[in-house]
This record gives structure tokens, sequence and C-alpha cells, in this order.
């Protein structure tokens, strides 16, 4: 069953035909993932060829959605346009808007998220600045590569892309149900919360691998849900402990500003919940693993 | 980007928000020619992105040009809280205050929204007010959408309980603070103090602006905001080359892959260092996803230059970029590196997991540079680069 992506999702990409684009929709499709088409105003009516997959581009997402029955899109759109193709889908109503674009400006997306809720949140978004989702062996959408686990019974829920990668590695031998990589920018879509609502209702998933990073304090608002709502086992991992006060590190989003947003803080917040947090993402893995095999 | 109070002010100006003249200098003799325009008289505020100057001794009254002249002198070259002053705002001098007020717009992360906070009790910090007496602060949350118009503004007023002699003069403020905010992208907009001032007027007489670095693309004039005379001269190269680093005080260089895995490797260093007579990364190197021998050797120059570096952990994770192609580009870098007439002397050690780890493996075993060492785990690693930097030390 999984969380928001299965075999049966149909997936159309908002910028296939730029270069990251086309890169990467190789790649789903050659994941399993259901790629039914682009869209791209400049280049509708036309087809592109995927080693042998035709896949067709479309004026809009509308239209995408109307001759394909698209539930999904992914947006690899460059960030200059993101604002406009996020409030493009939208306006289509797709079920499901993974945005991968790096380096938004928080104004856009704070604009697109309002949006969204004046519309009635028909859309979930995942991201900004996020690697995508993964169900492995059925759909993969965005960047994370499909090769690294196997289906298995963890889900993982990350603000971070390598470290995903990172944990789904370690992990790999027992698997995954989903994995959601919601982005290390300062306003985004979908939030921990979400994915562990998401999985403590999901039978298919039996621990829940989550992974934050200094700034905000949205692991601090996940231990308080987790408290009160998760049944399931969490094993969680923070990343930033060394992070000086005041410096951007990286993601948008990880920045220690005065006494917020600390690694320290998030650790506690969550150990305070029951979750056990490994001190290295490798621990965290071993944590898991116990917990699992108990 | 967090702006000076001089950047702030012209940027408040630009916008119609009401403002005492004020110009900026970096040596003192210039104060002498902007006091006497200012009408013989002005303030010399040290410009520095840390609160508390005022009681640091940065702000200085003077009362003729002469004096202006003395006290730019003695600000100039100041250490207030560790940061070095090397300019002064020469500024008019405030009509008699009768009230300080708060007035800010910012971006509200957790509610994934902009936030407006005001309050009748400006001139501390907004956070000791907030904490001390939490009914003397309004907090309204503003849609992006629908932004600040004067109905919005008015409501902001009367949440904070402006008194009514300046109630429109604060609402026209506000409209034009938020004209601020929207129009430069800026994360937070904070007016502190809003002074009401004898004639009757409001004018912000001290102002906070941090910009969105994400948003430069659409604003060219964020370029010439960038203070270049504070940032770390490695800091300063690695932009140059368009690489993502932060300086950091320890002997353990870092590169990496993503910035999560990069953050999580300074941590794994620092628990690793305490084995190791605590040595602590030196640094945050985030070379990104397609990690080229081009950026790869970019990224080891700028480590390799900085001298407190004793070590260096090369730390990647192969998602859609395989380990061959990484293993590839370090033997690259180094051997560029070398060409380049750069001497390599630090030890790196290296550690390659994920796609085609094998294969980047033996290409770097196969390559045997005598600096070079492998090691498989990322734990293991890292304590590996602590110990040699210890041993270095």
């Amino acid at each position: 069953m999984a969380i928001w992506l299965n075999k049966d999702s149909k997936v159309i990409v908002q910028g296939m035909t730029g270069a990251t684009g086309m890169k990467h929709t190789k790649l789903m499709l050659g994941d399993g993932t259901n790629v039914v088409g682009g869209v791209n105003p400049r280049k509708a009516g036309q087809t592109v060829d995927f080693d042998g997959t035709e896949v067709p581009v479309f004026g809009t997402v509308k239209e995408a959605i109307e001759k394909t029955g698209a539930n999904v899109s992914v947006i690899f759109v460059p960030e200059k346009f993101t604002k406009d193709a996020v409030v493009e889908a939208i306006d289509a109503e797709i079920p499901l808007a993974v945005v991968i674009t790096e380096g938004i400006a928080v104004h856009d997306t704070a604009a697109f998220w309002a949006y969204a809720g004046k519309k009635g949140n028909k859309t979930r978004i995942i991201g900004p600045n996020c690697p995508g989702i993964i169900t492995p062996g059925q759909s993969n959408v965005g960047i994370i590569p499909g090769d690294i686990t196997k289906p298995g019974r963890i889900g993982l829920v990350s603000k971070s892309g390598t470290l995903t990668y990172q944990m789904m590695y370690e992990l790999r031998d027992i698997g995954f149900s989903t994995a959601v990589g919601i982005g290390g920018d300062p306003i985004i879509g979908t939030t921990h919360i979400d994915a562990l609502a998401a999985f403590q209702e999901d039978p298919e998933t039996d621990l829940i691998v989550m992974i934050g990073e200094i700034g905000g304090d949205a692991e601090e608002r996940a231990a308080a849900f987790i408290k009160e709502n998760v049944t399931k086992p969490v094993v969680g991992y923070v990343a930033g402990f060394t992070a000086p006060e005041g410096k951007t590190m990286g993601h948008a989003g990880a920045i220690v500003s005065g006494s917020s947003g600390t690694a320290q803080a998030k650790k506690e917040a969550l150990e305070a919940a029951g979750v056990k947090v490994g001190k290295t993402p490798t621990e965290t893995a071993k944590l898991a693993r116990e917990i699992l095999s108990a | 980007m967090d702006l000076f109070e001089y950047q702030a002010r012209d940027l408040f100006a630009k916008h119609d928000v009401p403002v005492l003249a004020g110009e900026v200098i970096d040596t003192p003799e210039a104060a002498r020619e902007i006091t006497e325009r200012l009408g013989g008289k002005s303030v010399v505020k040290a410009q520095v992105k840390v609160g508390g100057r005022g009681k640091a001794g940065g702000v200085k009254l003077a009362a003729t040009p002469d004096e202006a002249v003395a006290r730019a002198t003695d600000i100039l070259g100041m250490d207030i809280k560790g940061h070095t002053v090397h300019k002064v705002m020469i500024a008019e001098t405030a009509p008699e205050i009768l009230e300080e007020y708060y007035v800010s717009f910012l971006l509200d992360r957790a509610n994934r929204t902009f936030l407006s906070i005001a309050s009748v009790e400006g001139g501390m910090e907004i956070e000791e007010v907030a904490a001390t007496r939490p009914e003397a602060v309004a907090k309204i949350a503003i849609d992006p959408i629908d932004g600040v118009d004067e109905a919005k503004a008015r409501e902001i007023v009367e949440a904070a309980k402006f008194p009514a002699e300046v109630a429109d003069k604060v609402v026209n403020v506000l409209i034009k603070l938020w004209d601020t905010f929207i129009k430069s992208d800026a994360l937070l907009v904070e007016v502190n103090p809003l002074a009401k001032v004898a004639s009757g007027e409001v004018i912000a007489l001290d102002g906070k602006v941090s910009l969105d670095d994400n948003a430069e693309f659409r604003h060219p004039e964020y370029e010439e905001l960038h203070d270049k005379a504070a940032a770390n001269p490695l800091e300063a190269a690695a932009k140059e080359k368009g690489l993502n680093y932060v300086k950091l005080d320890g002997e353990v260089g870092i590169i990496g892959n993503g910035a999560g895995l990069v953050m999580s490797t300074l941590d794994v260093v620092a628990y690793a260092g305490e084995k190791h007579g605590n040595v602590k990364p030196a640094n945050f190197l985030d070379i990104g996803g397609g990690a080229s021998a081009q950026v790869m050797a970019n990224g080891l120059e700028i480590i390799l230059g900085d001298p407190d570096v004793k070590s260096v952990f090369v730390n990647v994770f192969g998602g859609i970029t395989a380990c061959d192609e990484v293993a590839n580009g370090i033997v690259q870098a180094l051997k560029l590196l070398e060409d380049r007439g750069e001497k390599v002397e630090k030890p790196l050690v290296v550690r390659l997991d994920g796609n085609n780890a094998e294969l980047g493996r033996k290409i770097l075993t196969d390559a045997n540079h005598p600096l070079v060492q492998r090691v498989d785990t990322m734990d293991g690693a890292a304590d590996k680069a602590a110990e040699l930097a210890h041993a270095a030390k």
C-alpha cells in the first residue's frame, strides 16, 4: 500500500524537456514509474523518446490530466518559473505535486502555499528543494536513486536528500515501504507530521525513521505529534550539532537563529516523545534494526 | 543576507518609509563635511550586524563637525562583540523623542506564512518585551497573497493599541514597510524604534533588514549589498567558484555531497574528535550532486589552502552520481592541483558508498596516491581523519 505513491500512480513531468527533466524522466522510467506525459506549452503535441518509450508532451497540466488521467506531477522547472508551475498544478487540482527545484525564493513558496490553501488544499505539495518520493518496486518520483534499496516495511521521512540515500543504504536489506524527502527550505508543503500521520495509518509500515536538521521548529512539532498520535516505533536522526549560529548550512532553511533551531533542542524534544535518536546515521540505522529484530 | 543599518535606512528611504538623513563613511575626516551639511551636529553610529552597540559605546552624539570627526575616529576600528567596525553612519540628530514603538514584517516559518509584529513598547529587543510583557506585543498573520492594505494596517495598529493621534501615521508606515518587504524579497524588515517626535511625526530611527539569498536572481541590486570586507577570504574564494562553503574553526577539512550529509559529516567528525585531542571540523563544503573532477579540484584547492586544516575527509554517497566517477574526480583533482603547482601535503581520507562503490574504491586503490587513504564506513573514516588531524597538530 505504501503512502501517497504506488504502482498505479500516473506521473507527468513539468519541465520534462529541460536537461534535468530529461535525465530524470529517463531514470524514473527505468525504475518502472508510469510516466504518462510531460508539460511544456512550447512543445505541446510532440513526443519524446526515452529508450523506446514514447512520452507525449502536453501544453498544460490540465490537458495532460484530461488526456492521461495523471494524478502526480513532478516539477523540474527552473526556480524563476517554479511558482507559476506549482500554481498551474494547483489549478488543475492534481492530487500530488512534487517540487524538486532548488533555490526558490521563499516569497514564491509562501505565495503558492497560500494559494493551495485558498483552493482547498486539493493538491498535496512535497518540497520544494527535495529529492522526491519513492515507493520501492512500484514508483519513483523525483531524483532518489531507485536501486539503493528494495521494498520493505520501514517508512522514511527526511529533510535531506543525501541523508535519505544514506539511510536507505544502511537499511537496504530490510527495505522501505515509502521514503519521502520533504526538503530543506524554510517553507515546505508536506511536513514531517504529514508523513508520520500517513505512515501511522499505513498497514505496510512497521517502523518510521525520521531525519531532521537544524533550523525552524518542525522537529519539535513532530515530537509533540508523535507523543499524541504515533504508536509505531519511530527512530530519529538530527544533523547539524556542530553548525555555528547564524550561518546557513547549504539548505536555505538550515540555520540556527539565536538559541532557536538547534540540533540539541530537536534531539531532546524527540527523545522526550519516546523517539530513539542516533548520534550518527549508522547508529540510527542500528537502532532501527534492533527494534525490528526484537 | 542581513543588512547594515545604513543599508536598511537607504532601502526604507527608497520605499518612502520616513527616516532621518544619514550617510555612511569609512574614514573619520569625511564626518566633518556631512555634519556641516546636517546643520553642525550629528550622531555617529557604528555599522555592525550585532545588537547592543549603544551600550558598547558605538553610538555617540557630536555637537560640532570637529567632534563628529573625533567620535568617528574613536568608533572606527572598534571591536563590538567580535565585530570590527569598518564603517560609521553620520546621521541627522533625532528631534525630541516622545515615544518609541516597534513594527516589523517577517517570514513565519512555523505557520508557513508572513507575520506582523507590533508594539507600543519599542526601543528594546522585542524578544525581551514578548518575554516580560507578552500582552504588549501584537502578532498578526499576513496572507502572502492578500498582503497589507489599509484595512490590514489598521488592524495591526488597533491590535497593538497605538495611540489615536499617531494611528494614521503608523498605518502609512506599515503600508510602506510592507512594500519594502515584498519588493525586496525580505525575510525580515524591522523598525525599532519607530519614534514619535515632538513635531508629531513618526520616524524610523533604526532598522534591521534580512534579504532572501534565493531571490538574488531577480534583485541585481543585492550584489552591492554583500559585505565583502567581513567575508572570510576562504569563503569569498569559494563563493567566486560557486561552492557552498562555510569556514569553521577546527582542523579536519570536510568535502561531501548534499547539505544534510555534509552537516552530518561535521557532527560525526566532532564526535570522533572527542577521542583524538578534540579536533573539530574546519569547514562545511557541499559540492552537490554531480561532483565532477573540476568541482572536486576547486573544493580541494579551497580546503588545502586553509592553514588550519591538518587532514581532509572526503565523504561521498553516490546517489545518481556513480562512485567510480567520484573516484576518478578525486584522482584527477589531485593531478589537476599538482599541475597547477599546488603542493598537496595533507592526508586525505576518502569514504565512498552507494552507487558503484566497489568500482570507485578500486579506482582509488589502483591510483595508489600516497596521501589518499580509503575507509569504507562514514564513522570509521571520520575517526581516521580525526586521528590524522590530531597527529599533525
